[in-house]
């Protein structure tokens, strides 16, 4: 925090929704396709085209309005913002200017040096993407439309942060709210969740804003943080040299952590916004909000106190289960199938996730469904298994998508609970180290954890451990 | 053969009793073209080929007994409807090279209806003018006097029609530019109730104004018409899910009893005294066919033109954005990057009229303009529209001239725009309020000139206006003179 300035952060996420068709038209919105495969006269703006509404897009920006506490206009209405760009092939962007669907909301948000706080959401709007500008070598450019008039929602906070912490704190939980709403991918390098972030300092105490700045192209988060700490550091150097900071926006360039200067405030378009006449005003009914209300699902924050509340979760194993949606859906499967949550938890925070993130995966491609990992965890429970030999199942189910009970049948690892078979091993052990055996009936109890070791190497791990404990107890004391 | 005093009923009666072929017939109506087009000059494009290819295709579809409303009927539709395969030039230079990759609604309809569209009409550029001059094809001439301007936009529709080079015509009004040139050349043109029939695939002049309408040489056929291409369509947003009458059914109901009211701000000191004596005499046909005329105001009528101007010319300048020269059209590009090739298309592309809306329209919606220009008019609409809402309580119709003037001369206006934009006045207002108006002939002037009579419905009332024209045109023979060509 720097002594002399307080910092002031708006932010303006582009959220790029994830339905199939585009917002004005039926092309489909996938990713990746051949140039200009997936246009028609609508998104192309052929002469006579109109645009017609999709219905998913009001309901994904309803459930986003609802999920960060926002009012949900009755009445909206879409807007042109008018300006020339080859990739925008209308002349124009459909957009929402005055009366978007939603205003006033907010979102706590939490950092570790201030901790909880507020953060208030201005608006959210919906609008259409543009197209993409492939820069040839020969030094022309090729238009591909197949982006233009897919749909984006976009959230514009209140300038409410102070630090580039809280930034980076309001815009994982954004992200994490969206793509849990299941209405974004989330994909920040495809630009499926992008940011602009608005910055100004002012003396301490200053009611005043600042003079802002707007940064762009911020495509991850840590670039985000780079640039504002960049931006706050430059605005500090303007000023201390006696300069007057300018309303500009600014391209951040992060391979050299730089941001520059793109166009000024005299430079800026007019957009000439006006209604799109082509639309009519949208009515957004009180059931129609209610339905989608109903349609949301649980929410991070909510699930966490549930974690912890009903099933008993530590604070930590609840933040850590919830904070994707997937993984959440993964250990409530996994709970439903064998109901001891904390066992559950330490599982798919540890094994899981740690293979996961070995191989580098997400959740969804877990190759050990909940179910094949509830079926090793009740082989544990009725003593089939250790709970080492569970781990070696693991990585078996892993590898060949086998049950527990194939693997643990294929490799004869079933566990040792038969009195006389585990009575020989013990005779055995003990027989071969006479040394030892006499240490202990000396007195050194100690000794007894390397009496069961041994029992568990040469039964490879298949004797149950609390049988050969209480065997070898009785055979030492004899 | 000669057919073109034929109705579009005795048409559908001949083809389908098999007296003329569609062939016949579309053959008849290319050979009247090709006499007739060097003087008025209202086809951009005549698709001989395809059309003729179309009435083979509709013959046998009569042989086997499948007539639908217009089979094997040749009309011709304004250059501003996107068609398959014949280009859509909107009457500008920037889109002489375009073909359009569909068809807009209306022409869908009218092809399902069996309709050979025998070529694209001539219009002032994306259709804005009212005299037909502003084309880059060229002035369209009057029939009545080729020295004369039809009227626009649709001038060309008008044009054609009162030639008899087709027996009707789709046309666009935003303005008046239905009404306006079916008035200057003595047919019958309607503009529907906004939302009535698509837009899509009509090049979009101003959007929240256009509207697409026939015309045609009597009412029965205008109806006709209209009750092809109008309905609902779930691709234009704005156009209205209310069922479609059948407009023949009661069409000769007759006007007894019913209230026609004459707003006092359409009789002003400025109409042309043969303009004034035809339209009193057609009241004076209305009170004798049994309707009570009361007088009527619409207070708002004196704002109208400036509302108007501004808020079709910010919406132009927008719909216009997207003549870029990137994906379609005529490209100028002289290599100075990107701006560059803006700045030449469409300086090259757009003529003079068309620049100039453009730019009253930006301005309209600058930043520290938009309110005191666009959305000033936006209220004044407002009021208009609550204008024709009150009187519309008191009165069913209302009846109005068309124009201050018969057609004029050709050039005589074009140096002052500002006369043009007030001599659409009485048509303006009903764009604005969205509701129905119609033109039919209702005299001649002193030099010859059609004189057009103005019916103006309730929201959607377009049958009952098609009755109080139909009941007129029956007391009259306007309709029945034709000009010599």
């Amino acid at each position: 925090m720097n002594s002399r300035y307080e910092v002031v952060i708006g932010l303006e996420v582009h959220v790029q929704l994830t339905t199939k068709t585009k917002i004005f038209c039926g092309c489909s919105t996938e990713f990746g396709q051949s140039p200009n495969s997936q246009t028609c006269p609508v998104c192309l703006g052929l002469p006579g085209a109109l645009p017609v509404l999709n219905r998913q897009v009001v309901e994904d920006g309803i459930k986003a309005g609802l999920a960060t506490n926002c009012q949900i206009a009755p009445r909206s209405i879409f807007a042109r913002k008018n300006y020339f760009y080859p990739d925008l092939p209308k002349g124009y962007q459909i957009s929402q200017f005055e009366l978007p669907i939603c205003e006033h909301g907010w979102m706590d948000i939490e950092t570790e040096e201030l901790g909880q706080k507020r953060v208030g959401i201005t608006r959210i709007h919906m609008e259409e993407d543009a197209g993409k500008l492939l820069h040839n070598e020969d030094n022309s450019s090729s238009v591909d439309l197949n982006r233009a008039c897919t749909p984006l929602l976009e959230v514009v906070s209140e300038p409410d942060m102070r630090s580039s912490e809280e930034a980076i704190a309001y815009l994982k939980q954004l992200h994490q709210i969206v793509v849990y709403l299941g209405i974004c991918d989330g994909n920040l390098e495809e630009g499926s969740f992008r940011c602009d972030a608005n910055v100004s300092i002012r003396p301490w105490g200053q009611k005043e804003l600042g003079t802002r700045s707007e940064l762009k192209n911020l495509n991850s988060f840590r670039f985000i943080k780079q640039a504002i700490e960049y931006e706050v550091e430059r605005q500090i150097d303007v000023i201390d040299e006696g300069g007057k900071v300018v309303q500009e926006t600014r391209l951040f360039d992060p391979d050299a952590g730089v941001s520059r200067s793109m166009r000024s405030k005299e430079e800026a378009h007019d957009y000439r916004y006006f209604p799109d006449p082509d639309l009519l005003p949208l009515q957004i009914s009180e059931d129609w909000i209610e339905q989608v209300r109903r349609q949301l699902p649980e929410l991070p924050e909510a699930k966490i106190v549930r974690f912890q509340d009903e099933m008993g979760l530590p604070a930590y194993d609840a933040g850590v289960l919830a904070a994707e949606r997937r993984l959440a859906e993964y250990f409530e499967v996994l709970v439903q199938l064998y109901n001891k949550p904390k066992i559950c938890s330490n599982w798919v925070m540890g094994e899981v996730l740690g293979a996961l993130k070995e191989k580098n995966l997400e959740i969804v491609d877990c190759p050990v469904s909940p179910e094949l990992l509830a079926g090793i965890l009740l082989r544990i429970d009725d003593n089939t298994i250790s709970g080492k030999i569970a781990k070696i199942v693991f990585e078996e189910i892993w590898q060949s998508g086998k049950t527990a009970d194939q693997v643990i049948e294929e490799k004869g690892m079933k566990q040792v609970s038969d009195t006389g078979a585990i009575e020989v091993i013990v005779d055995e052990v003990l027989a071969a180290n006479p040394g030892q055996v006499a240490e202990y009936r000396a007195g050194k109890e100690k000794m007894m954890g390397f009496f069961v070791g041994q029992v568990m190497k040469a039964s490879k791990g298949k004797v149950n451990p609390g049988m050969a404990n209480q065997l070898l107890k009785k055979k030492l004391s004899e | 053969m000669k057919f073109h005093d034929l109705t579009i009923q005795e048409m559908r009666q001949k083809l389908i009793s098999g007296e003329l072929t569609s062939v016949e017939l579309t053959q008849a109506c290319l050979e009247r073209i090709k006499a007739t087009d060097d003087r008025l000059n209202a086809f951009i494009t005549v698709c001989e080929e395809e059309a003729l290819t179309a009435a083979a295709a509709a013959d046998q579809q009569l042989a086997a007994g499948n007539a639908m409303l217009l089979t094997g009927i040749p009309v011709a539709v304004k250059d501003i409807f996107n068609t398959l395969d014949v280009r859509t030039t909107c009457g500008s230079k920037i889109l002489d090279n375009y073909i359009s990759p569909y068809d807009a609604t209306a022409i869908v309809k009218l092809r399902e209806q069996g309709a050979i569209i025998v070529g694209k009409l001539n219009m002032d550029e994306f259709a804005m003018g009212s005299s037909n001059e502003n084309s880059a094809a060229g002035a369209v001439h009057n029939p009545w006097d080729t020295e004369r301007v039809p009227g626009g936009s649709s001038g060309g529709s008008a044009a054609a029609v009162a030639a008899g080079q087709v027996v009707a015509a789709l046309g666009t009004d935003t303005g008046g530019s239905v009404r306006q040139p079916a008035s200057h050349c003595g047919v019958v043109g309607l503009k529907p109730t906004y939302g009535r029939v698509s837009r899509y695939g009509v090049v979009a002049f101003a959007s929240s104004l256009d509207q697409v309408g026939p015309l045609a040489g009597n009412v029965e056929d205008c109806a006709l018409m209209l009750g092809v291409v109008a309905g609902y369509d779930p691709a234009d947003s704005t156009s209205v899910d209310c069922p479609v009458p059948d407009y023949l059914e009661n069409l000769k109901e007759g006007v007894a009893g019913k209230k026609i009211g004459l707003p006092k701000e359409y009789f002003i000191d400025g109409l042309d005294s043969d303009i004034k004596q035809a339209v009193a005499a057609a009241i004076e046909t209305y009170h004798q066919l049994g309707a009570e005329i009361v007088e009527v105001s619409l207070p708002h009528t004196d704002y109208s033109v400036a509302s108007y101007y501004l808020i079709a010319m910010a919406e132009a300048s927008s719909n216009l954005a997207r003549f870029d020269g990137v994906r379609f059209g005529i490209r100028q590009d002289a290599g100075e990057g990107l701006i560059g090739m803006y700045q030449q298309t469409r300086t090259a592309g757009f003529g003079d009229e068309v620049k100039r809306r453009i730019m009253l329209g930006t301005y309209a919606l600058s930043s520290g303009y938009y309110d005191a220009y666009y959305l000033k008019a936006q209220k004044v609409r407002t009021l208009i529209r609550q204008d024709f809402h009150d009187v519309f309580e008191q009165v069913d119709l209302l009846l109005t001239p068309v124009a201050p003037t018969p057609a004029f001369k050709i050039g005589a206006m074009v140096n002052n725009p500002l006369q043009m934009y007030l001599s659409d006045i009485f048509t303006i207002p009903t764009n604005l309020a969205g509701t129905c108006a119609m033109s039919l002939p209702c005299g001649f002037s002193g030099e010859g000139l059609p004189i057009g009579l103005q019916l103006i419905g309730k929201p959607f009332a377009e049958a009952e206006m098609l009755q109080a024209a139909y009941a007129f045109e029956q007391a009259t023979d306007w309709n029945k003179r034709v000009p010599e060509l």
